[in-house]
């Protein structure tokens, strides 16, 4: 018989395991070490930035209003306005090829495609997605820009906003097919069949009510493009140029955040230097742009994400 | 001029199936369906889970054409036309013979468009509103929702949710409505309606409807199908077939086959 005691014994943690406090620590250590990261990340951003900040020759009026960017001059101006307008101008672009080419395909994948070639597309646009972005920045400097925008604009610049919007356009499309396909396929197939049996056309179905009942993921879909786009790197530093002016010509070069941040890291700009803490104050400006992206598409996917049960 | 060949319709009857069988790839799913749908009545298809019965009612509206691998074999005619003549547009079918889901599904739009957007498709739009009207009046819900049409059709109950399915297939005004288990996701409450509105309908519709249930044939409908598996002779497929087709009446009284007997007092499925 079995003595009440003994069993306590035997129930009671006693025994310790050290793999299970080892595995546990390390799954626990990586969980943290995430947010670890982000807040470093942020934390040197910010100190630097307020460095940036604290030089009298900076001001916020300035980083706001000024209309050149030429922290290396003799005369240095910080007019962010001029690296943000032009972050903006050719993720616009971007946004303009991307957006029509990604929804259709996507569109196409799920509502017309048959099983065969669905399996032919879907693989290519994911090596499409596998590019990396160098290759898609000297195929914009080197076939882009003399092949198609120089023969039809004549005097286009080497470097010019179009030729790097388009190529990023190219290099999101599968961001905004793959996710608005996800969208248009977690549609219930009882919403199509209920639009079929009443007559409706295939054409009809999907853009009266596929189209609508996915929107949430389609739109998130876009802000995810949009945010890409904003800091895509490669593809503008190269093909877009480093023109420190205000300019709206898309046939100009033009000057984006991150082609800037890249320019004064591989430049000799002296550490702890204005110029150079300049980079922080852009790495936050960027930031910000993109979280308020990132934080906008989950919000709308998740908002709209309950409607169907 | 050409001469078609007249067939020679019964003038009661609104379908007639001949030497029917659908098939999945090359899985025979249902065979051997021969049966004349007489017009302007109820006709119940009943039987195990699995003989075909979905299969089956998805050929009369050509929905099976959206199932990849699906094929229909034999003929079915509808008021002496054949559907799947290849001359013959599915889209024009499903405009007049309208189907509703053993799911409710209306679609995450307000309870007025889930109708105005058959209307539509339909190019019904004149007197859009009546017409709204008439259809949730004829489905029994326009009492229940006349002063929430704005509303999403997403937060009606499941019951009402399925009347409005109802509404916004006979609002395009088919002439034949097919039903696939309608009341298998409704409490019984919501069941009782659908079958009072189902009486109601069929004054002006011909209904085919699938169920499971017994008692909602034997109460609701005036023609009974019942159909069962056999197994092939390597006990590795079973196909669908119709054992008998009768007059409910007739068939939940003194069927004339012993399975349909069995299946009926519950021996049997
Ligand atoms: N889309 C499909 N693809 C392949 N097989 C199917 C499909 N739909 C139904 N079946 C098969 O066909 C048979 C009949 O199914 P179904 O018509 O749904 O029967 P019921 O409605 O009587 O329960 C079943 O064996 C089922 O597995
Ligand atoms: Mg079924």
């Amino acid at each position: 018989m079995e003595n009440v005691n003994d069993l306590r014994d035997q129930l009671t943690k006693t025994i310790t395991r050290p793999i299970e406090k080892i595995v546990k620590f390390f799954i626990t250590a990586s969980a943290f070490a995430a947010i670890l990261i982000s807040i470093s990340i942020i934390f040197t951003l910010l100190t630097e930035a307020i460095n940036f900040f604290q030089d009298p020759a900076v001001t916020f009026k300035g980083y706001f209003t000024a209309t050149r960017w030429t922290p290396t001059f003799q005369n240095p101006e910080y007019g962010v306005i001029v690296l943000i307008s032009s972050t903006l101008y050719i993720a616009v672009i971007a946004c303009l090829i991307s957006f029509p080419l990604g929804l259709f395909s996507a569109i196409y994948l799920s509502e017309f495609a048959t099983k065969r070639t669905r399996k032919v597309i879907k693989p290519v646009l994911e090596v499409l997605a596998g590019v990396p972005t160098v290759v898609f920045g000297y195929f914009a400097l080197n076939w882009i820009t003399p092949n198609i925008i120089q023969r039809f604009i004549p005097g286009t610049g080497v470097f010019n906003a179009l030729s790097a919007g388009i190529a990023v356009g190219i290099m999101i499309i599968p961001t905004v097919a793959s996710i608005s396909d996800d969208a248009l396929n977690a549609v219930p197939n009882s919403l199509r069949n209920g639009s079929l049996a009443l007559g409706a056309t295939r054409r009809i179905t999907s853009l009266k009510i596929m189209f609508p009942a996915a929107l949430s993921g389609i739109i998130a879909s876009f802000i995810l493009g949009f945010s890409r786009a904003i800091g895509e790197t490669m593809i503008v530093t190269i093909a877009g140029g480093q023109y420190p002016e205000l300019n709206l010509d898309p046939r100009s070069a033009m000057y984006t955040i991150t082609s800037s941040i890249v320019n004064v890291s591989l430049g000799d700009t002296p550490h702890g230097t204005t110029a150079y803490n300049a980079l922080f104050a852009l790495g936050i400006t960027l930031f910000i742009m993109t979280f308020i992206l990132n934080i906008g598409s989950d919000y709308i996917a998740r908002k709209y994400r309950k409607e169907y049960e | 001029m050409e001469t078609k060949e007249t067939v020679q319709v019964n003038s009661e009857s609104v379908f007639n199936v001949t030497d029917l069988s659908v098939s999945y790839g090359d899985f025979v799913a249902i065979k051997n369906v021969n049966m004349d749908i007489t017009k302007n009545k109820i006709t119940a298809f009943i039987g195990p889970s699995g003989c075909g019965k979905s299969t089956l009612i998805r050929s009369f509206n050509r929905m099976n054409d959206l199932i990849l691998g699906a094929k229909v074999n034999g003929t079915i005619t509808y008021q002496g036309v054949d559907l799947y003549d290849k001359m013959v547009d599915p889209v024009q079918v499903r405009r007049r013979i309208g189907m509703v889901f053993q799911k409710p599904n209306p679609f995450p739009k307000t309870i007025k468009e889930n109708i105005t957007f058959g209307l539509k498709v339909n190019n019904m739009t004149d007197n859009m509103d009546d017409r709204v009207e008439k259809a949730l009046t004829q489905a029994a819900l326009w009492d229940e929702v006349k002063d929430d049409l704005d509303k999403n059709a997403l937060e009606l109950s499941g019951g009402q949710q399925q009347r409005l399915c109802i509404a916004r297939t006979i609002a395009v005004e088919p002439d034949t409505i097919l039903m696939d288990e309608p009341c298998s996701a409704l409490d019984p409450v919501a069941t009782k309606k659908i079958e009072d509105l189902m009486q109601e309908l069929v004054k002006e519709f011909s209904i085919l409807i699938v169920t499971h249930n017994m008692q909602q044939a034997s109460r609701s409908s005036d023609y009974c199908a019942f159909f069962t598996t056999k197994t092939s002779d390597d006990g590795k497929r079973r196909t669908g077939e119709l054992v008998e087709f009768n007059e409910t009446s007739v068939m939940f009284t003194t069927p004339d086959k012993e399975l349909t007997e069995q299946y009926i007092s519950g021996r049997f499925g």
